[in-house]
């Protein structure tokens, strides 16, 4: 195969560099550009998402001396990531407009935090891993403090900064701590030195790496940045913090787990029980007090990382496979649950507490039954899309006799419906306030299409099974 | 096997109707005429499609019959059939819901939304009662509470958001232990094909079945309700709109039965006669205790709910006494109870439209200007009470006769509750009924409009006539009754054989 020393990093290398001349092009055009800007950086991505598809080879391909690899959890995890970032840059146009804070450098952030989540789910290093963390991360702490004028804004940027590097801090720790023992960097190495037995540093510095990790997830005990950060930030890039890094953390997880501690997936698995058990009963019980849905989607975007840490707990083709259609599943909705929130505007400002929802469905019949649907499959009620996503990872414990942490799992499924009902119960039981404003296509679309994805998923499972089977194929 | 997959038609027929509606625009009076009648029609066309699926039924024939089967998701499948348990169900959901439509004809509140909600109920509730695969059966079951927690918030009484989501969560709750003993049974078995796992009695182990079938009991106990979860019924159906009473007691409440009489019966045999006793015990309390319950009621509504939790209580009773009277009694109770439960809702809704208000102490000598309506409500009182004649007695009778035989004691107390339950009935009837008409807002009320009458008509025709002939609803089921005690006693000599192997 193709190991030379740039190919596999092909795509990762365009986007670098066509990051760079947007860069470029926004600064000696300074204001005007912004529009010019998004719809490059959406071109950019669409490159970097074929040159994924189509010009990465063909199975395991590596690159600057094995610290870079692209195989099929690549390339699936990759294709997700730029998805998830094209999706955000779309949402965002029209609202930059409308809060006054259109900027050429919010698509370039976001392509360069993309560029960070790609290089992170290459890694095949310790080295390489840290690299691209932190370039997502510098390109995320800017993103949360986007709009400067804003107190909140600027305070959720300097939460997650200093929380941020000391989740860095952790991961690095613990990666010297790896290092110093098991002698290499590289997953393959590591999981060739504790073959024979675990030094209990290497054990430690697991766990460090795990702590580090966790905080891109949003899972708890390192989840106390999550509400603050996704209620202070503008909602695109709300939207954004909710989906892309969560696909490139969980994929590097998958990635460290499986790849550099098999032997020693008798400790990594309590770990994750834990975090899993943890994050599913916090965001179903600390959901229901929220009165922000901003708010409200982080605590129900912690739960739903729990979910899956089930399926990553599990392990196996069903616990792997489980995990990944998870992710698109919980991509999509997110997707389209932000679309919403960004989409609902009265008199010119954003309306963000949930009592502002009451009586949608009168006015904006579409938009309320959308925002119903997909709340539903947050909820994970059948026939949705929610649901199978639930059933997967539910499965995959079963099979792998966590019966404990399936029932807390159903349970907690249980408890956190209560606040996806109430935002349903607010928008059809309530009486109706005025009519929100009118929205653009990209908004429409995007729901529509996310809606139309949960109702239709039950019909036609297949593309999204196809594909995260085709992700988990190299850890068979 | 017939040439078209003609379960799917019954099935997804309502959902193509919803989706017709979903297209009429406007919200002037000819844009809600159309949406009326679509429903109207889809229902109607559903009840006759339904009809040819019986003609078609051959009751003697062994295992399900009009099987379709797809791939899916590569881990079940997409497979429909029904056999003597399903067919009955299927045909009361098709049967009931044109009355169910024509009783809302006057609902003018978001009619769109209602007719909607309601025909997906209808797809959602047929598929439960046809679905042969364990996953798909689960999403049916579960995929109605989404309509049915809109029916009742929007169009529900006043204390409505307390009582949907007392409704949605209770259920829920339930639900999400069967779905953990579903992926148990698949990894058990390989499979969660239903007409596979019952094709072979030993396919769970005996240690195994007590907990699947405590995990299934959660959900169907709630489901049907028994006591003491059945406290989300009385405050669901004071609240939900008369059409959603109707349906709620009629049909979604059988959904327990029948998966006590899918699943737990001939899947988990062992189990299901271990834990007998314990659902005699809960049955018995449910008669007895809700029989008084109902008797403290000031709400015609949560008096018939109570009725209603009494009756299931013979249900269960029936079913667990695992023989064929008590089993044909507990299927037969459940029709004739789909029928008359859904009669009164009806029959309440009548004059609660009049009137709006449900409370018992509102009424009084209503025969004196409605004689039609109350000749006909009279009807339903006594088949609720369970008179010779009607559909109730035949059921209660079976179920009883089936619990006499198994326990004594437990048919001795569950028949005080036939005692109890003329004696709430009838009282109700003397207070609504009888007496001076001395209420001024009741001296200018009017009888029923045909509409109405052609609504209950049907009904009464049908209780008397399955009280008279009940043959005509057991030779549907009777095949499969006796096909359902054969593998209950498979599998129960088989898990003895194997004790004795082991004692040897």
């Amino acid at each position: 195969m193709h190991n030379d020393l740039f190919f596999a990093a092909r795509p990762e290398i365009a986007l670098g560099l066509m990051a760079l001349a947007l860069l470029m092009i926004g600064v000696f055009r300074k204001d005007k550009s912004a529009d010019l800007i998004n719809s490059l950086s959406l071109l950019a991505l669409g490159v970097a998402a074929f040159m994924v598809i189509f010009m990465s080879g063909e199975g395991k391909v590596s690159a600057f001396n094995g610290a870079f690899v692209t195989d099929g959890l690549a390339r699936v995890m990759k294709a997700l990531a730029l998805f998830a970032s094209a999706l955000a840059i779309i949402m965002s146009v029209h609202f930059m407009k409308w809060e006054k804070m259109e900027r050429f450098e919010y698509p370039v952030l976001i392509v360069l935090a993309t560029l960070g989540m790609m290089t992170m789910i290459s890694a095949a290093g310790l080295i390489a891993l840290y690299l691209g963390l932190e370039l997502q991360a510098l390109a995320l702490y800017v993103l949360a403090a986007m709009n400067r004028d804003s107190t909140r804004s600027a305070e959720a940027g300097l939460k997650y900064f200093v929380l941020g590097a000391l989740s860095s801090g952790l991961l690095l720790y613990g990666a010297s701590l790896v290092y110093g023992f098991a002698g290499t960097v590289s997953f393959a190495g590591i999981a060739t030195a504790i073959k024979g037995g675990m030094h209990v540093g290497v054990t430690i510095g697991l766990v460090f790496i795990l702590a580090g990790l966790a905080f891109k997830i949003s899972s708890v005990p390192f989840h106390m940045w999550t509400p603050d950060v996704y209620e202070g930030a503008p909602t695109p890039v709300t939207a954004f913090f909710a989906a892309a890094p969560k696909i490139a953390a969980m994929a590097v997880i998958i990635r460290v787990l499986y790849e550099a501690f098999p032997a020693a997936s008798d400790q990594w698995r309590q770990v994750l029980i834990f975090m899993s058990i943890a994050s599913m009963a916090l965001g179903a019980f600390a959901g229901i007090a929220q009165q922000n849905i901003k708010r409200l989607m982080a605590y129900s975007s912690i739960g739903h990382m729990g979910y899956v840490l089930i399926g990553l707990a599990a392990g196996g083709q069903m616990g792997l496979r489980g995990a990944i259609i998870y992710l698109v599943i919980y991509l999509v909705m997110t997707a389209g649950v932000f679309a919403c929130i960004i989409a609902m505007r009265r008199d010119g400002r954003a309306i963000e507490t949930i009592e502002d929802f009451s009586g949608l469905a009168r006015h904006n019949k579409g938009l309320a039954f959308a925002l119903a649907m997909l709340m539903f499959s947050l909820a994970g009620i059948p026939p949705l899309a929610g649901f199978f996503a639930k059933y997967f990872v539910l499965l995959a414990a079963i099979k792998a006799g966590m019966l404990t942490l399936a029932i807390i799992g159903v349970l907690a499924s249980v408890v956190s419906a209560v606040y996806y009902l109430r935002i349903v119960k607010v928008m059809y039981f309530d009486e109706p306030r005025d009519a929100v404003s009118p929205m653009p296509m990209e908004l429409k679309l995007i729901i529509a299409l996310a809606t139309i994805f949960v109702l239709g998923f039950a019909a036609w499972p297949g593309p999204v099974v196809t594909l995260a089977q085709s992700a988990i194929v190299a850890f068979l | 096997m017939s040439g078209w997959p003609i379960l799917s038609a019954v099935t997804l027929l309502p959902l193509i109707g919803a989706l017709f509606i979903l297209v009429i625009r406007g919200e002037d009076e000819i844009a809600l005429r159309n949406m009326r009648w679509t429903a109207l029609f889809t229902t109607a066309f559903t009840f006759i499609l339904s009809l040819i699926l019986w003609s078609n039924f051959d009751p003697a024939a062994p295992g399900f019959q009009f099987q379709e089967r797809y791939g899916w998701f590569g881990l079940m499948s997409y497979h429909l059939g029904v056999d003597g348990l399903g067919l009955p169900f299927v045909l009361l959901t098709a049967f009931l819901m044109p009355g169910v439509i024509l009783a809302s004809w006057h609902v003018d509140k978001r009619v769109k939304e209602y007719m909607i909600a309601f025909l997906v109920l209808e797809t959602l509730m047929i598929g439960v009662f046809v679905s042969l695969d364990l996953v798909l059966f689960y999403l049916f079951f579960e995929g109605g509470l989404i309509p049915m927690f809109l029916i009742i918030g929007i169009w529900g009484g006043p204390n409505r958001i307390y009582a949907t989501f007392k409704f949605f969560l209770y259920t829920l709750a339930g639900s999400v232990f069967m779905l953990l003993a579903i992926m148990a049974i698949y990894w058990q078995t390989g499979t969660t094909d239903i007409a596979q796992l019952l094709a072979k009695p030993s396919a769970i182990p005996a240690g195994m079945q007590t907990w699947l079938w405590l995990a299934f009991f959660a959900s169907f106990a709630v489901k049907m309700p028994m006591w003491p979860v059945h406290t989300w019924l009385p405050d669901a159906h004071v609240e939900a709109p008369t059409a959603g009473s109707v349906v709620l007691a009629a049909i979604l409440l059988k959904m327990g039965g029948y998966g006590f009489l899918r699943f737990s019966l001939p899947m988990f045999p062992l189990a299901s006669e271990m834990f007998a006793p314990f659902v005699f015990v809960l049955s018995v309390v449910a008669i007895v205790y809700t029989s008084l319950v109902a008797l403290a009621q000031e709400d015609i509504k949560k008096l018939i709910a109570y009725s209603s939790v009494a009756h299931m209580g013979f249900v269960t009773m029936g079913i667990f006494a695992m023989n064929k009277q008590g089993l044909d009694g507990a299927m037969f109770q459940m029709i004739s109870h789909g029928l008359v439960s859904g009669a009164l809702f009806l029959g309440v809704g009548v004059i609660y439209d009049r009137l709006h208000t449900r409370q018992i102490a509102a009424y009084g000598g209503l025969v004196h200007r409605m004689p039609m309506y109350a000749f006909i409500f009279m009807l339903f009182t006594m088949a609720n009470v369970g008179l010779p004649g009607t559909s109730g007695f035949i059921g209660e009778f079976l179920s009883l006769t089936g619990a006499f035989l198994s326990n004594t004691w437990v048919a001795f107390f569950a028949t005080t509750g036939v005692i109890l339950s003329a004696a709430y009935a009838l009282w109700l009837y003397r207070r609504v009924f009888f007496g001076p008409l001395e209420k001024e807002t009741l001296k200018s009320i009017t009888d029923m409009t045909w509409r109405e009458a052609s609504i209950l008509l049907p009904l009464a025709i049908l209780t008397i006539l399955f009280g008279i002939q009940p043959a005509l609803v057991t030779d549907i089921f009777n095949h499969s009754v006796n096909a359902l005690l054969g593998q209950v006693q498979a599998g129960l000599d088989m898990a003895a054989s194997v004790q004795q192997a082991v004692a040897q």
